[in-house]
């Protein structure tokens, strides 16, 4: 029973909880279960917080005798990226300049989770402040990809998605600044959305990048991701970039999966010449399923999408050079080189030296750079400049078309260490989401099959206009039921690497039983 | 840079060089809340007891305007004579020292909420128009305590103390035009400038303007030229100045200083300054070789701030009456020349002057106690003006006793000894230490023959029509009477008596 309960959808696993067939705590239980069970082969998690996740569904299971009336989530599991501020776990970013650090608040995402009865299983692993795209980043090691342990999760929000992936929890919160849902959850074959910039709040949300962090939903079907993204969306008060609006109908809408009459454009610019052509295999397949669906697929192009990758290493750099300077040993977290005999700039800079990994390090070198006095018009103001061409390329895009599709990342997981010496072949995998993140759209990352010439997930991206993020899980859901109904089953069935955990998994359980 | 070894003498760098002078003043906004979370402004906590995760800038905070700094900066703005921006946005200035939690203040930078207004000061009777360059709003950061070490700076201390109570209080920073042509009196109207301010601001409601408390502080820049010369020379920027004297003593010192400097051949290098308030001199801080690149870019975690014209309209409606607007009626009310109004305000009394009309006395009468007797009490005792034990009811009241001739001059000051010294109202005291005007002829008439009896010679020159001779036989009455007598009748007396 206990290793079933893991194989539930976050949908399902509500309904069977709702009508009481369940507890939270045994579900709850069976993922911690899980988690311990695979997870010294995943590394998905930073902090598992068992003790706490098992208080919490008790609360649940109690609320729910008493007969409160409780969400659609209350008491499903769920792998907190490690970004997001807890007052009961630690909070490191994957960063050692933050290794112990415990936060005395909670975000308004964690707060949001915990009201819908959400369990938190933990803290999931991710590169170090979200700067990158595979978990290499990470201060603690990185978290491996289930379909194959020798290949990356992506990232930054790996741990998620790996989380997810092995059903050590059936949700995941991620966060997206450049790609950082998307693009795990395509290599992983799981579905991640990045919601409208400002559609769910960034209280509480360690910054990387201001003007493009976005928190947002990872889970095994479309459906369960659009439970979660309605249960941490909302206008907050603490945010000031929160957007004041009703959130949009998702969870109707990956309910209605139906793409008939809608239209559907393929971006030219996305594609092509250093796309590996299973991706793009997949990815054509996908469009002429929609069509065969009902869509009416079209062209656009959106020529200022290939300044957008050099736009987002200005402004996310420039941005993360500032929002990283509070990390001075001054008032929390690491602190070194304080031996009585430093100054205090000294000691700032020993921190900073000690505590930042390479990549971060150099990320803030090119923000700094990039901001300083003399080259902010040439750098972080032409980067602004090229991002209002982008919003205006999606602008024209979208009067052509309902959605916007792309292949979601360029090529499938890679092997760990591939590209830890190579950043820019690491800052490709972000070709296709970044645009999104620069203009502030809605974007879905969905399962559309495996390359052939590796049998590794492919993920389609699907684009909506700003505060449209319904028509993702339309036409998401819709593409996942074809598919699913084409492949007899969900995709992660087909993944001997995910058997090959189980299997590992049961031999450790086994073996625990003997012992216990 | 060498420092010159001995200061020009003020009056000579006057006659040869040119002062420019222009003030940046920070003013501390008396909001409930601070700028951008919902902490208290008091002065005075428990270190570190009203601070949030937003003010400690911990790792995920985020920002919120507090609309109420926004309004009130609109309100100086508009009180000085500003355009307000229909749009603008803040900015982060980035730098690293420990009193700042986010390692950048949010502050604003080439998009002020208000820009080019003016205000009027005036020194003696001389009148400048002060031109204001922009008024902005920006966070405080925390406040630092240097423990060991010489200078109280961070530089060589054993160890330093952070109370970020400070940090993220609104702070609205001013900042005037350069301001050529005051000559010798440019410490001055420095000084009259700020104090113009101060009592704008303190109009305004919207800062308890303490320059003690730090509510409000300033930095000086100065710099000379060689008079005549058309081209302005280097400035420095004297930062550390809390007090209006000092923002006197700051401007002349730079002012000699940098004359020696110009004297001896050399340049006067842009840098930062400290005063020293013991010596009111100022030692060099930065130089501009460390000068920082702050790295200003727009804040991405607020939205810009956009008032209505409408809103901006209703402000402008509600704002007080401004100082020089209040004086300009008071002295046209009070008919006084300038130079009395200008001694009121030196010494503070407007306000006692205006209350103490308002409770009946004449406005001369009025002027006459604050600005006389009562200002020398309160030099004697080394106090304000406004710090007497005496209301202006009181003096109202001890004006009227002597307007009706129940007291004479005489016996008004001792009345006011006797509140001075806390025996009550001046009835009370009038009561109490019976002083009372006698003008019973038959009490002054024994006095006056007194006085007639014993000085004949002076009586020989009265009746030789030397009258104004009788004044000594009335002060001879005053004293036998101990100064009780009415004086006017003694004197009538007297020349009935010699008639």
């Amino acid at each position: 029973m206990s290793s079933e309960l893991t194989r539930l959808t976050a949908a399902e696993l509500g309904a069977i909880l709702a009508d009481r067939t369940i507890s939270a705590v045994e579900v709850t239980r069976a993922h911690l279960d899980r988690i311990a069970a695979t997870d010294s082969r995943v590394h998905a998690f930073l902090h598992v917080a068992g003790e706490s996740a098992l208080a919490a569904a008790a609360a649940v299971d109690a609320s729910r005798a008493a007969g409160d009336p409780l969400g659609p989530l209350a008491g499903v599991p769920l792998a907190l990226k490690d970004v997001f501020v807890t007052a009961d776990m630690p909070t490191t970013c994957g960063s050692r300049i933050l290794e112990g650090w415990q936060p005395p608040y909670d975000a308004t995402v964690t707060a949001r989770l915990r009201r819908a009865g959400v369990v938190l299983l933990g803290k999931a692993n991710m590169d170090e402040f979200a700067m990158g795209s595979s978990t290499e980043n990470s201060a603690f090691g990185p978290s491996r990809n289930p379909w194959d342990l020798s290949r990356v999760p992506g990232g930054s929000s790996g741990g998620s998605a790996a989380a997810v992936t092995a059903y050590q929890a059936p949700l995941a919160m991620g966060t997206d600044t450049g790609g950082s849902i998307r693009q795990p959850a395509a290599v992983c074959g799981i579905v991640g959305v990045k919601p409208t910039y400002g559609g769910s709040s960034r209280y509480g949300l360690v910054a990387f990048a201001s003007s493009l962090d976005t928190p947002g939903p990872l889970a095994r079907t479309v459906l369960d991701a659009a439970l979660l993204h309605e249960a941490i969306s909302g206008h907050d008060p603490c945010d000031s970039t929160s957007v004041d609006a009703p959130v949009p109908p998702v969870v109707a809408a990956a309910r209605q999966a139906d793409v008939a009459g809608l239209r559907v454009g393929v971006v030219t610019e996305l594609g092509g010449e250093g796309y590996q052509p299973g991706v793009l295999a997949r990815f054509g397949q996908a469009v002429e399923l929609l069509e065969s669906l009902g869509a009416k697929v079209v062209e656009v192009s959106c020529p200022h999408f290939r300044y957008a990758l050099p736009a987002y290493y200005l402004i996310a750099p420039s941005e993360a050079s500032s929002n990283l300077a509070r990390f001075d040993g001054m008032r929390y977290g690491l602190r070194a080189g304080d031996d009585g005999t430093r100054s205090a700039d000294e000691v700032m800079s020993l921190t900073r030296e000690a505590g930042f990994g390479a990549e971060v390090k150099r990320r803030i070198m090119l923000g700094t750079y990039a901001l300083s006095s003399g080259y902010y018009d040439a750098y972080y103001g032409k980067a602004q400049q090229v991002r209002t061409l982008i919003i205006r390329d999606f602008d024209a895009a979208f009067e052509q078309a309902d959605v916007l599709v792309s292949p979601t990342t360029p090529t499938t997981a890679f092997p760990i260490g591939e590209r830890a010496d190579d950043p820019m072949a690491m800052y490709l995998a972000d070709l296709c989401t970044i645009p999104s993140d620069l203009a502030g759209n809605a974007a879905l990352s969905v399962p559309c099959g495996l390359a052939p010439e590796d049998g590794l997930p492919v993920g389609l991206q699907i684009m909506a206009p700003v505060l449209a993020d319904d028509r993702l899980y339309r036409v998401g859901a819709a593409v996942e039921a074809a598919l699913q109904q084409h492949w007899g089953g969900p995709l992660l069935a087909q993944s001997s690497g995910i058997a090959a955990l189980d299997e590992a998994a049961g031999r450790q359980q086994g073996g625990r039983c003997g012992t216990a | 840079m060498t420092e010159p070894a001995t200061l020009v003498a003020y009056d000579d760098a006057v006659a040869r060089y040119e002062p420019v002078i222009g003030l940046e003043t920070h003013v501390e906004l008396g909001t409930t809340a601070k700028m951008f979370c919902g902490c208290p402004t008091r002065f005075g906590a428990e270190p570190n007891s009203a601070v949030c995760p937003v003010c400690l800038g911990l790792p995920g905070s985020l920002p919120v305007t507090n609309v109420a700094a926004i309004e009130y900066t609109i309100r100086i703005g508009l009180a000085l004579n500003c355009g307000i921006a229909s749009w603008c946005r803040f900015a982060r200035k980035n730098y690293f020292y420990p009193d700042m939690p986010k390692d950048y203040q949010i502050s604003q930078y080439d998009e002020p909420l208000c820009t080019d207004g003016w205000l009027d000061v005036s020194v003696g009777d001389q009148h400048v128009r002060v031109g204001i360059e922009r008024v902005h709003l920006e966070e405080d950061t925390g406040k630092s305590l240097h423990v060991g070490g010489a200078t109280g700076r961070i530089h060589g201390a054993d160890y330093s103390l952070f109370d970020y109570n400070r940090a993220g209080i609104p702070l609205v920073e001013v900042v005037t035009k350069p301001v050529p042509g005051t000559g010798a009196l440019a410490p001055e109207v420095a000084r009259a400038y700020v104090t113009e301010l101060r009592d704008v601001l303190r109009t305004l409601g919207v800062s308890d303007v303490r320059m003690e408390e730090g509510s409000l502080r300033c930095d000086v820049n100065v710099s000379i030229a060689p008079a005549g010369s058309s081209a302005w020379g280097t400035r420095t920027e004297t930062k550390n100045v809390n007090s209006l004297r000092s923002v006197e003593r700051a401007v002349r010192f730079e002012i000699q200083r940098q004359a020696a400097v110009l004297d001896a051949g050399q340049k006067v290098v842009q840098e930062t300054r400290h005063l020293h308030e013991d010596t009111g001199t100022t030692t060099s801080g930065r130089s501009k070789e460390e000068a920082q690149d702050y790295r200003y870019f727009p804040e991405p975690d607020l939205l810009p701030v956009a008032p209505s014209p409408d809103w901006v309209e209703e402000l402008r409606a509600a704002l007080p009456e401004l100082p020089a607007a209040r004086r300009a009626r008071l002295q046209a009310e009070w008919e006084l020349p300038d130079l009395d109004m200008a001694a009121l305000r030196h010494a503070g009394a407007i306000d006692l002057v205006e209350q103490t009309v308002a409770a009946g006395a004449a406005p001369a009468d009025a002027r006459k106690w604050w600005l006389g007797e009562l200002l020398r009490r309160a030099n004697e005792s080394g106090v304000e003006l406004a710090a007497l034990p005496v209301t202006p009811a009181q003096v109202a009241r001890v004006a009227e006793l002597v307007a009706t001739g129940a007291l004479n001059d005489k016996l008004a000051r001792q009345a006011l000894d006797g509140m001075l010294a806390g025996e009550g109202d001046p009835d009370q005291v009038v009561a109490a230490r019976s002083l009372a005007v006698v003008s019973d002829d038959g009490e002054l008439l024994s006095a006056v023959d007194a006085a007639i009896a014993a000085n004949p010679d002076v009586v020989a020159k009265i009746r030789s029509g030397k009258t104004a001779a009788a004044g000594v036989l009335v002060g001879a009455v005053m004293k036998a009477t101990r100064g009780q007598a009415d004086a006017t009748r003694a004197r009538e007396l007297i020349m009935e008596r010699l008639g």
